[in-house]
């Protein structure tokens, strides 16, 4: 037990919800705990996310509780817009440096917006992936957390323009704010480090990026948001128009030698559930899934059982080859050669989503030790590290969906505990 | 803290626009003169330093009650939080000035109310003190195999004693059975070697953990961090007592029984066999086909054999497609002149184990069909044919093989305690020599429900069932996305493929993870806190057992099971079970149960300070309970985008909706309010109340409060009970304000004034 009556203090890297349940699990059993996160909100991807799987209820339910724990918790220290850039020690014994960006509002802001009718400045919101723009001062979304307004400094023009600064009346925003270096010594480190989509440019046969009405999965999430770009009505990008058809296309560079040769996990739960948006939008809409292997295993069968009822949504075991695009339209063609028949199917769309799949992020940390981080070929970080204490949870690890980053997060934690009671004893 | 000791102090803030839109005056006014707040104040900007500093210096001076009125409890929680002082927060911005028209009398007199509610809340609560009890830190594993054998381990090495009862006479379970695991380091491709004794040793050797094979429970009494555990009079450790702190139940898996697959050949066929047969034939190192003992030289595995079958187990059991990688791989290993051909509806090899299912296709020997397997029969000799179907396509293929694999699924090894309990008390109703229709009842359930005698794991003495309950497919868990670990019953945790399909490494994961629930729940229990969702809480139901009626409907309705009741049906609450949601409070008509901070007083209190216009007014008034987890967000979220809504409702948060006792409603509608509704979490198979009954609870309730309506000659539209989502912001704003013109359509409450 350390002098604070804590059981010794863990480092989180990253905020999305395999750190934050492995930050409250950890602070709940005893530890004190810094969660470091790099964007200004926690909640990471899925935030980002319209619904979850199988139960199609929104995220922000069980994270309203995580927040509220971490809100009210005495052990858990938030460090947002921060990253962790040097980690040295031992086992054990680490020593984190970490870099905090400045957020250019500090916590006088009652989240009240009087700044962003006054910001003449327009930024792409990347929140939304860019579909859509906020004010250089702008609040991440609505749920988020913390519950206040963040500058982009990138677009800011600075105190020269200084229009958010009078109609502030709590004098919460300082456009010269610095950034700050923070020292933490640690006893354990969680690689909470989560994903990023697969740059579907890179897949150019699939159109990304030149043919308007192809859009990936974490797109469509927004599109099917209230806080997205359209409130959530689907419409496809190139003119707004409410959707006749659309294609899903699995493995958009995933299992593919060329791309990411791995399997990442969840892409077929998530169109699955994308069909569902869709259905409850468009209630005649049709929809067709062109997909290797459908993947969902255990009870999310459920779920792939129940979408196969629906009479409009066709499903082809088949890999796209090939997606053309009629300019005067917008619509497009998907080719793919039909597995089972060995023939080619083509079939016209008038919009296009690709299941792009998981990247780890790298999250590239200075580790001043005698070992570095043992990552597999696909870039995650493998189960066993070499050193006590450093470890790593959920989708830093392997491509899988929320119920699995919570679990993963969960008995990460316990592993980190075990590293500070034997550091101090219990 | 004593009530008369209280000293309480009442704040306005003036920022977010609360200064501007409203006369704050006023409402300091009815603090001091209506309330005789002798210490009220307003600031401009209250969470500043200045305003917090002048909050700590009357803290200091001896106040230890607060109402702040100013933005969303949700806001600002750590600003206003004081260690030894009872907090109230009035929400007068989302929910009065940025939702409504600026400094209009209807606007004023809504703050005015909400105010009154925070004072009359702050004066009838009390602070919590935690329940103490002694604690035994112990965690008990039930079950020895993968899952159990890993939480013993990881619980002990964070230095918990913990004690593992196995029902078979060693260590290990499946993973005895097992030789070879998927591979789970890079390159994906080698399987690893199963050490099964020195895993056993490592435990053997560990001084915290106890082992007790050939074990089964007789009992366990009591509730977290007071477990009284029995053992049956049997096996190492027969009869012996002893006391644990929580649960991990590590109770495992049974293949699905094979003798379901006739029509796959299995009894029917002597060379059909099932994925658990080829692992011990491949472990022998030899394989070898049943009839006549020679080696098969084209071996057909049928994936799938009664999973993802709505007339067998209609879930998938995730693991079988890569166990057949294995087995196929070991098999070309085995004889390299076999051939292999995987008949499967989808690989599911996902992650990185796409390069295991990889490293089978680059195998020339083993050969993937994608294909609906219909029949096994015998062809020549002990030959099998093999008929495969493809719906899609209308192609219909048949498969000579010399040995089939049936790749089985997992069943989970659990009880089901609310099925026992249902057989057990109709047992109780025939041995009571009940008579008439109930005997009759009585009778058909034991019939019916006979197959549940004896299967009990856990021996809970808990009025609900002495096993967990069982959800879909008899899997015990709960709300399995955001928080997979939270079973029905507090300080007991499912783990490895008891809770869902797994594999080893899955098992040793979910394993891993229980153990740190089990680790919380005795260290919170230690603080005299709640567990998940109320993380923390302090506060715990007190039962005022003198007025007891012993209708017995907090013991029924509790999702947790904290209560029993001894043989009048008086219940007997164990706190350590609870998880604070209220239900039980809501549930009971004596109104006998309270919390420190949460009663059926201080609610009805709010209620009633409510200023009512009278009948000449035309300003009718409407009371909205909100399930504080998703429907006040969700309200707070509306005002931030400054939705209006109905200026005539006043709204009460309450810890879910099952919490709301009907007295309120009654207590409403004699107050003079025009109209009740209640907005909870989504009911039914996915939902998402996080006491998981609670909105269904309150649906039934309704039913008689309904009937209530009735004798009262009051229209049924009064009083609604609403099932939204915490991001439905305009659709909450939009039931809001079409159930204020309903109200304003019907009429006044005829009860007004009287």
């Amino acid at each position: 037990m350390s002098d604070n009556g804590k059981r010794g203090k863990v480092l989180v890297i990253g905020g999305g919800i395999t750190g934050v349940s492995a930050a409250i699990e950890a602070s709940e059993a005893g530890c004190e705990v810094i969660l470091v996160e790099k964007e200004a909100y926690l909640g990471g991807r899925v935030v980002r996310m319209n619904q979850y799987f199988p139960k199609l209820c929104p995220p922000s339910c069980g994270l309203e509780i995580n927040f509220r724990t971490i809100r009210t918790s005495p052990s858990i220290t938030v460090l947002t817009q921060s990253e962790v850039e040097k980690i040295s020690g031992g086992p054990g014994q680490y020593r984190a440096t970490i870099r905090r960006q400045p957020r250019g509002v500090n916590n006088k802001c009652t989240a009240c917006g009087a700044c962003v009718e006054a910001c003449p400045v327009e930024r792409a919101d990347k929140f939304n992936y860019e579909m859509g723009t906020t004010k250089a001062i702008y609040l991440p979304f609505q749920m988020a957390h913390p519950q206040q307004y963040v500058i982009d400094f990138d677009a800011c023009e600075g105190p020269e323009c200084g229009k958010c600064l009078p109609v502030c009346p709590y004098d919460a925003i300082d456009l010269e704010m610095q950034g700050q270096v923070v020292e933490e010594e640690v006893q354990s480190v969680i690689w909470a480090t989560g994903w990023e989509p697969y740059d579907a440019t890179q897949i150019e046969n699939l159109g990304f990026g030149t043919h308007k009405n192809v859009v990936t999965n974490v797109m469509m999430e927004r599109l099917a948001s209230d806080g997205g770009p359209t409130k959530g009505k689907i419409l496809r990008p190139s003119d707004n128009k409410e959707i006749e058809s659309i294609a899903f296309v699995q493995c958009a560079g995933s299992r593919d030698e060329n791309y990411l040769e791995h399997c990442s996990g969840v892409c077929c739960m998530g169109s699955l559930k994308q069909t569902r948006y869709v259905r409850d939008q468009y209630p005649d809409a049709e929809i067709f899934v062109f997909y290797i292997d459908i993947r969902s295993p255990g009870r999310l069968e459920d779920f792939y059982q129940a979408v196969q009822e629906d009479e409009k949504v066709t499903f082809v075991k088949g890999k796209v080859a090939k997606i053309t695009e009629d300019a005067a339209s917008g619509n497009l063609v998907v080719e793919a050669e039909d597995a089972l028949s060995g023939q080619l199917a083509t079939q016209a769309v008038e919009m296009v989503v690709l299941a792009t799949g998981i990247v780890p992020t790298e999250a590239p940390v200075t580790l001043e030790l005698d070992v570095e981080l043992q990552r597999d070929s696909h870039g995650f970080l493998t189960n066993d590290q070499p050193v006590a204490g450093l470890l790593a949870a959920g989708c830093a690890k392997r491509p899988v969906e929320v119920a699995a980053c919570v679990r993963d997060a969960t008995g990460t934690a316990l592993k980190a505990l075990q590293t500070c009671v034997e550091r101090h004893g219990g | 803290m004593d009530k008369t000791e209280k000293k309480l102090a009442v704040w306005i803030c003036k920022g977010c626009d609360i200064g501007e839109s409203l006369d704050v005056e006023a409402l300091e006014k009815v603090a001091s003169d209506e309330y005789k707040v002798e210490l009220c104040g307003s600031h401009e900007f209250l969470c500043g330093d200045e305003g917090v500093g002048q909050i700590k210096e009357q803290i200091k001076e001896g106040v230890n009650a607060l109402v702040i009125a100013g933005c969303s409890p949700r806001f600002q929680t750590d600003t206003f939080t004081f260690d030894g002082c009872l907090t109230e927060r009035a929400n007068l911005r989302e929910f009065v000035v940025w939702s409504h028209e600026p400094n209009a009398e209807d606007t004023q007199m809504m703050a005015e109310d909400y105010l009154r509610m925070g004072i009359v809340r702050a004066q009838k609560s009390e602070l919590p003190e935690p329940f103490e009890a002694e604690i035994d830190k112990t965690i008990l594993v039930v079950g020895g195999g993968q899952s159990g054998m890993t939480a013993a381990l990881e619980s002990a090495k964070a230095g918990y004693d913990v004690v593992i009862i196995e029902k078979q006479d060693q260590l290990g379970g499946w993973l005895a059975k097992t030789t070879r695991l998927f591979p789970k380091k890079p390159p994906y491709k080698d399987v690893e070697i199963v050490d099964l004794e020195a895993r056993v040793k490592e435990i053997e050797e560990n001084d915290r953990i106890t082992v007790h094979t050939s074990a089964t429970i007789a009992s366990i009494n009591g509730g977290p961090g007071m477990f009284d555990v029995s053992l049956d009079a049997n096996g190492n450790g027969a009869g012996s007592q002893f006391r644990v702190g929580s649960i991990v139940q590590a109770t495992g898996w049974k293949p699905y029984d094979p003798d379901n697959l006739g029509h796959l050949g299995y009894g029917n066929c002597a060379n059909v066999i099932t994925n658990v047969q080829m692992e011990e034939m491949a472990a022998a190192g030899e394989i070898r086909r049943p009839s006549d003992g020679k080696s098969p030289k084209k071996i057909v595995f049928v994936q799938c054999a009664g999973s993802r079958d709505k007339d067998h187990l209609p879930y998938c059991s995730a693991v079988c497609c890569r166990v057949s990688l294995k087995q196929a791989m070991w098999a070309r290993e085995l004889d390299s002149e076999a051939e292999v051909f995987v008949l499967y509806k989808d690989i599911r090899a996902p992650g990185q184990y796409e390069d295991y299912y990889k490293a089978a296709q680059d195998d020339p020997g083993i050969f993937f069909t994608k294909g609906e397997v219909v029949a096994v029969s015998n062809s020549s000799g002990d030959n099998l044919l093999v008929d495969v179907e493809d719906t899609l396509i209308d192609k219909h293929i048949q498969v000579e093989a010399d040995l089939v694999v049936l790749a089985t699924g997992m069943v989970p090894a659990a009880a089901d305690g609310e099925a026992i309990r249902q057989f057990r008390d109709a047992q109780k109703v025939i041995a009571k020599g009940e008579e008439g229709a109930q005997l009759e009842t009585a009778k058909v359930t034991v019939e019916e429900m006979a197959a549940y005698e004896g299967t009990e794991i856990l021996n809970l003495n808990y009025r609900q069932g002495p096993d967990l309950p069982m959800l879909k497919y008899d899997f015990p868990d709960s709300h399995f996305i955001c928080f997979p670990f939270e079973s029905r019953r507090t300080g007991i945790y499912p783990a490895g493929t008891v809770r869902a399909p797994n594999d080893m490494d899955g098992c040793c994961e979910d394993a891993t993870g229980a153990a740190i629930k089990a680790i919380q729940c005795v260290e919170l229990a230690t603080q005299g806190k709640a567990m998940h969702p109320r993380w923390g809480d302090q506060s715990y139901p007190d039962f005022f057992l003198q007025r007891c009626t012993q209708c017995k409907r907090c013991t029924e309705e509790c999702p947790f099971g904290t209560i029993n009741e001894d043989e009048k049906g008086t219940p007997d609450p164990t706190i350590t079970r609870c998880r604070r949601c209220g239900i039980c409070m809501g549930a009971c008509p004596e109104r006998i149960i309270s919390f420190k901070d949460y009663s059926v007083e201080i609610i009805s209190s709010m209620i009633k300070a409510v200023e009512v216009p009278d009948e000449y007014d035309e300003k009718p008034r409407l009371l909205g309970l909100l399930c504080e987890n998703d429907a006040y967000p969700a309200l707070d979220a509306a005002g931030f985008k400054r939705l209006q809504h109905s200026e005539w409702i006043r709204f009460i948060p309450v810890r879910c909706l099952g919490s709301v006792n009907i007295v309120w409603i009654a207590d409403a509608l004699a107050q003079g309010y025009d109209g009740i509704i209640m907005i909870g979490c989504k009911s039914g198979d996915d939902y998402q109340c996080h006491f998981i009954r609670g909105s269904e609870l309150m649906g039934t309730r309704s039913g008689n409060i309904q009937e209530k309506l009735k004798q009262l000659a009051l229209e049924d539209e009064r009083v609604r009970v609403e099932q939204l989502e915490i991001t439905d912001h305009e659709r909450l704003v939009e039931v809001i304000n079409e159930f204020s013109e309903e109200i304003d359509d019907i009429g006044m409450n005829p009860f007004k004034g009287l």
